[in-house]
């Protein structure tokens, strides 16, 4: 059997590397998708005082903290008896969904113009040294320049709430330590052209737009990509709405049944088992009533818009009238339409934006709500990437004796597999080299799920490919680096 | 004096990756003490594509980062060139040359660009450096003095 490895290399723990095995006759016969998974975290905040967690797991993850700053915060407010989503003060929840959704937005524009739109606009063949937000600023410096703006304008909204780029203290137990000043608010609100959240909320539009026109010159190959069914899993509000922040998790199937019906996360460990498989350090979550063959899923925006009844917000309703027409109403199950999905959501992002920052009870000073302490909390976020579990039991001296996380990522690990399955099946089959269009095959299908491959300082972001192929006798026969 | 940013970036979570960051909070004292208006500092987890609108507003930028190349003993600053490839396959972030050469393009600035790498050990969930560590801070911190008062060349170890 030959074995190709593409092996990214990174400077900390915590790397992915795909391995595709060929038979003797070029036909593939297994492939993996391994992440080190770290959860050195999970030990590591144990006896440590509980309310330093919304700080402190920012530690896990640099690329986003502001994530796991507010999925610990809001399992806490459960601990100090603030309630399950809903019973901080209205200031201490909007300024948390700010928070939330300025994340949100720089997250998926930073995707959507360094990633999807180079590999749109350049085309997925072209040379992947230039197929980057560079290489836009050269042939559309236009879109470069809102990629750059639309980044920063996002991070603008996080550090007014979150209070620094570093360790951000913005959500604590109970609630938020600051509110949002008058003259804050009006640097986002009417900022000078194009700093400004009406501008970011046009050309959020006109990103979904340009990827309506692509898809619409390119449909026979963004609908074949790595298309199968599965599962959908996210939080939505309680009235079956899109919402990033808080509610209740849903799960759809493939054909868009109800296959976990609006339940509590408070008891998420009733629905979800994470399955071990010896061959990877990153675990496969399931449902349990439903098993480990069939009980996978998917999470991440295209989850989200599966489960989601409707979109709060006018414009990214009427986007997503549209891309449910595409599938009649019933699930999408396209993989590239993934990023179609996540254009909708940076859209709805900018308009919830909008509607907060015009919400009078963002100043005001009631920010933090205690009551009765209980010893265990869960707190669920439907991050950038997907829904993030953070769990916390603590002792009576308050000091943390479980920690248990389940991130985004560890959630699409069992979609992530089956999309590279399905390309190299496409593209290696009677290979017996390494090819560009199958490395870049392998990029797009795994990219579309936005991996956060245990990014816990700003190296391990970086990820060369490192390709090896192996012929039956397990030597090297070809050998490609980025 | 140019009008100069220094820029730290790393998690200071993450024991000695917080290098950046620690050299940042050094110099806000001292950067206060001179006095000049020249200097700005800013310092995050990563760099990304933002950054480039950023060091598009001055004559000269210095990153500070951790480094284990081995190579380097205590610290180096050595000058960076834009550099247009990506080696990231994922996202989430970007080189110093990335940075700058998104800015040469997008803004059509062209700020001269240092690193100022300093030598790290270890990269615990922990948020003191290690003792070699802070040593190697302390002397790149001294350098940089001396270099931005026109002292030191660059390169200088």
């Amino acid at each position: 059997m030959q074995k190709v490895t593409i092996e990214p290399v990174t400077r900390v723990e915590g790397h992915g590397k795909v391995t595709i095995h060929l038979d003797d006759n070029l036909n593939v016969a297994q492939t993996r998708l391994h992440i080190v998974e770290f959860r050195g975290f999970e030990r590591f905040v144990q006896g440590r005082p509980y309310w330093e967690a919304p700080v402190l797991v920012q530690r896990l993850c640099g690329i986003c903290p502001v994530s796991h700053h507010l999925a610990a915060a809001k399992a806490l407010d459960v601990i100090v008896g603030a309630g399950t989503g809903h019973g901080l003060t209205a200031t201490g929840e909007k300024m948390r969904r700010l928070m939330h959704y300025g994340q949100m937005f720089q997250s998926h524009s930073l995707h959507f113009f360094h990633l999807s739109a180079p590999d749109f606009l350049l085309g997925y063949d072209s040379d992947p040294a230039t197929r980057n937000v560079v290489g836009l600023a050269v042939k559309f410096p236009e879109l470069a320049t809102k990629a750059v703006l639309m980044r920063k304008f996002g991070q603008e909204v996080i550090h007014f709430t979150a209070g620094k780029k570093i360790h951000g203290t913005g959500a604590i137990p109970g609630g938020i330590n600051k509110n949002l000043p008058i003259e804050e608010r009006d640097i986002l609100l009417k900022g000078a052209d194009p700093l400004n959240i009406d501008t970011m909320i046009q050309w959020a539009y006109d990103a979904v737009q340009l990827f309506k026109d692509y898809y619409m010159n390119n449909k026979e190959f963004v609908d074949n990509f790595a298309h199968f069914p599965s599962n959908h899993f996210s939080l939505v509000r309680k009235d079956g709405a899109l919402d990033f922040y808080h509610g209740v998790l849903r799960a759809v199937d493939a054909e868009g049944k109800r296959i976990l019906d609006d339940v509590d996360y408070q008891d998420y460990n009733h629905y979800i088992e994470e399955e071990v498989r010896s061959w990877s350090y990153m675990k496969f979550p399931y449902l349990k009533h439903i098993g480990k063959e069939n009980g996978w899923y998917r999470v991440g925006p295209l989850a989200r818009l599966n489960t989601c009844d409707f979109i709060p917000s006018k414009l990214a309703q009427q986007e997503f009238e549209l891309y449910k027409a595409h599938t009649n109403g019933k699930p999408n199950n396209y993989c590239l339409h993934t990023h179609w999905a996540r254009l909708i959501e940076l859209l709805h992002a900018g308009e919830v934006i909008k509607e907060l920052l015009l919400d009078p009870d963002l100043q005001k000073d009631d920010l933090v709500i205690k009551g009765t302490k209980l010893h265990k909390g869960v707190g669920l976020i439907e991050a950038p990437r997907g829904t993030l579990f953070h769990h916390y039991e603590i002792n009576d001296n308050d000091q943390i004796t479980l920690a248990n996380l389940i991130v985004s990522t560890t959630n699409n690990n069992e979609p992530m597999n089956r999309s590279v399955n399905y390309v190299a099946k496409k593209m290696m089959t009677g290979q017996s080299q390494i090819t560009e269009p199958m490395k870049n095959a392998v990029e797009i299908a795994i990219r579309a799920y936005d991996p956060c491959l245990s990014c816990a300082t700003h190296a391990m972001g970086q990820m060369p490919l490192d390709i090896k192929l192996f012929n039956v006798n397990g030597e090297i026969v070809d050998h490609y680096r980025s | 004096m140019k009008k100069t940013l220094i820029y730290g970036y790393g998690n200071p979570g993450r024991q000695d990756d917080g290098l950046g960051a620690r050299f940042i909070d050094l110099c806000e004292e001292w950067v206060q003490t001179i006095g000049t208006g020249q200097i700005s500092l800013d310092c995050n987890y990563q760099l990304n594509i933002e950054d480039a609108e950023i060091i598009a507003g001055y004559e000269q930028v210095i990153f500070v980062d951790a480094s284990i190349v081995d190579e380097i003993d205590s610290y180096k600053l050595e000058k960076i060139a834009a550099d247009n490839s990506s080696i990231e396959f994922s996202m989430h972030a970007v080189s110093v040359g990335f940075v700058l050469d998104l800015c040469q393009k997008i803004y059509l600035k062209f700020p001269e660009t240092y690193v100022l790498h300093i030598k790290a050990y270890s990269f615990d969930f922990i948020e003191e450096l290690t003792p070699a560590a802070q040593s190697n801070l302390e002397v790149a911190f001294e350098f940089l003095k001396r270099y931005l008062s026109g002292y030191s060349q660059v390169d200088s170890e």
